[in-house]
């Protein structure tokens, strides 16, 4: 399975999803999810809250599965493998996609021993140290560290803390990193800091990436997916995809007027 | 507050009765508390008191020898400290990992809520039978089942020291097992609420890194409880060591010393209960200076307790 993932690696598109439906239980969160994500670009969720965003997001990593409730319809492939075929570990899924959540969650473990985490589980055999040394320096926080490698990484301040979490995510080296809000819980300069580490990462790594600010999204992405939520005939609200295209396109000449209403602030 | 002008305002003054109330309980509160310690320190003192004789007249050799006459008025506790320790050690032995197994299938989502609950409640159950009933199934149940595996043990294994008597009823390993399943609710159910208290973010974290559930487990979700868990199976060995009704009732009230768990033995606490009815003079202070020593006893646990929680108490 490892080998039919990372065989998989290949194409220019690393998710390419077909006619989406996601659930939990009855109810319907997401509908009609085509899209294409496209590799080495930083692609960004925007939307009100609710219209599914992290939902869809941990989708690519299956971490819905964790979700008792949670079931999909329709198609969901990372390069040419369909990622909820029957023969797909998600464990091994977990492996090659990454994720960033919104809360900084380091482990009450050492610096050191977060980064080291998913190398060790993956039985990573070469130079520990390099790797935390080279994952803490992509991740723009071993200046601020690298004295106190011992030190919990619970202690050290929120932003830190995340750039510590991104650190995690890209020691093991994966193919795409998922970020849901990473800069939700930091100040500007550190939010500055975490986007300036996007443009690095997405030399090597294909970035997804959820936020509510605006700015961010039409700074740091390449291109821009617009959700938007609706009360169908029985309450439940679900999600979709309003406008799906370039950043520059969705913020200066978006197609849909309530694209063109929610960047520019005008939602309601 | 803000108010409008058009509303009446808020009054700000507090009344007199309120304020001398609050001043009372405060008063009352703190008069309670100090009670708590005051109690806690005169019986310390009487206890201290009445065991100066026996601590003049056998001094560290009351540690260390085993002789209990009171005829000759010589005493020594070492059988019943040994039995303390041995006893609490099974106990500790049998009810850490079962009560952490326990905890660790109650806090992930193998069951069902409508299930798990009951079966939580029913394990809290557990601390809630009185000691003398633990002693009198003990007897009656505990002591005639586990004899057919007590001969099995002492004849295949008679060479290990550890198995060396035939069990003849009652005995060490009896008190033990019995002692086990009078801690496992405590371990199981401090566990499982230091297990449940570990933030949901953590867990995803490992998932997210592509650890399976085994891993996460063992590798970030124990040691993040670890210090709750430690705490739980200190309050366990307090209670083990403590442990009084049951303990009298299967142990076989023996005053000899030996390496074989099959064999009758007695605890420091046994052997404040048999005694101390009839018990006069020297022998009194002896039993005092007993009761002391399982008082220094608990108190390490409980100080050894607080340490590592505070030492490994998780930092978020
Ligand atoms: N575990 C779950 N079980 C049931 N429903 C859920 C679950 N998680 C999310 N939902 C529902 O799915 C819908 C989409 O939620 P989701 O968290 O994906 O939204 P979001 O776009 O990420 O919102 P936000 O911007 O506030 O994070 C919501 O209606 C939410 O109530
Ligand atoms: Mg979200």
């Amino acid at each position: 399975m490892a080998s039919e993932l990372q065989s998989a690696r290949k194409t220019e598109t690393v998710f390419r999803t077909e006619n989406l439906n996601i659930y939990y239980g009855d109810f319907l969160a997401v509908r009609d999810i085509s899209i294409e994500i496209p590799k080495n670009k930083i692609t960004a969720f925007i939307g009100p809250s609710g219209c599914g965003k992290s939902t869809v997001l941990r989708c690519f990593n299956r971490l819905n599965d964790l979700i008792k409730s949670f079931h999909l319809d329709g198609k969901l492939f990372y390069h040419d493998q369909d990622l909820y075929a029957p023969e797909i570990d998600p464990v091994e899924v977990r492996r090659q996609i990454g994720m960033v959540f919104q809360k900084p969650n380091p482990f009450p473990k050492s610096i050191y021993d977060n980064v080291a985490f998913g190398p060790r589980l993956l039985g990573y055999k070469g130079d520990m140290d390099e790797l935390v040394e080279r994952s803490l320096k992509q991740a723009a926080l071993w200046d601020d560290i690298k004295d106190k490698l011992k030190a919990m990484g619970t202690d050290l301040s929120g932003g830190q803390q995340q750039r510590l979490c991104i650190a995690r995510a890209i020691a093991v080296q994966p193919d795409v990193i998922l970020m849901d809000e990473p800069c939700s819980a930091l100040d500007p300069i550190s939010t500055l800091k975490v986007e300036d580490l996007l443009q690095e990462l997405k030399e090597k790594y294909t970035i997804l990436i959820v936020t509510h600010n605006m700015q961010q999204a039409s700074r740091a992405s390449d291109r821009t997916a617009f959700f938007n939520v609706e009360a169908n005939a029985k309450g439940q609200r679900t999600g979709y995809i309003v406008e799906y295209d370039r950043t520059e396109v969705i913020f200066q000449s978006p197609k849909e007027q309530a694209t063109q209403a929610y960047v520019s602030g005008r939602f309601g | 507050m803000a108010t409008s002008p058009s509303q009446t305002a808020m009054p700000t003054e507090r009344s007199q009765s309120s304020r001398v109330l609050d001043k009372a309980f405060v008063w009352l509160t703190g008069a309670f508390a100090i009670g708590v310690g005051f109690v806690l320190l005169a019986i310390a003192f009487r206890v201290g008191t009445d065991a100066l004789p026996a601590i003049q007249k056998f001094g560290l050799s009351f540690l260390t020898t085993s002789r209990w006459s009171v005829n000759d008025e010589v005493f020594g506790a070492l059988t019943q400290i040994y039995g303390t320790l041995v006893t609490s050690f099974i106990a500790l032995l049998i009810a850490v990992p079962i009560g952490i197994g326990v905890a660790l299938f109650l806090s992930e989502d193998y069951l069902p809520p409508r299930i798990k609950q009951p079966v939580v409640f029913l394990i809290e159950l557990l601390a809630a039978i009185p000691s003398v009933v633990y002693g009198l199934w003990g007897i009656f149940v505990l002591i005639p089942l586990l004899k057919p595996f007590g001969i099995w043990l002492n004849t295949n294994f008679g060479w290990i020291p550890l198995f060396s008597t035939a069990p003849s009823g009652p005995g060490i390993y009896v008190a033990g097992i019995i002692l086990s399943i009078m801690i496992l609710p405590i371990i199981a159910a401090i566990s499982r609420d230091s297990l449940v208290a570990v933030p949901a973010e953590i867990r995803q974290a490992a998932y997210g890194l592509g650890a399976t559930r085994w891993e996460t487990i063992f590798q970030v979700i124990l040691p993040a409880a670890f210090s709750g868990i430690v705490g739980g199976i200190m309050l366990a060995l307090g209670r083990a060591m403590g442990e009084t009704m049951a303990v009298t009732m299967v142990i076989g009230n023996s005053n000899s010393i030996s390496p074989s768990i099959l064999s009758q033995g007695s605890t420091v606490s046994s052997l404040l209960a048999n005694q101390f009815a009839e018990a006069g003079g020297l022998q009194v202070s002896s039993l005092m200076y007993a009761a002391l020593i399982l008082f220094g006893l608990t108190l390490v646990v409980n100080v050894l307790a607080e340490i590592i929680v505070r030492r490994f108490s998780l930092k978020l």
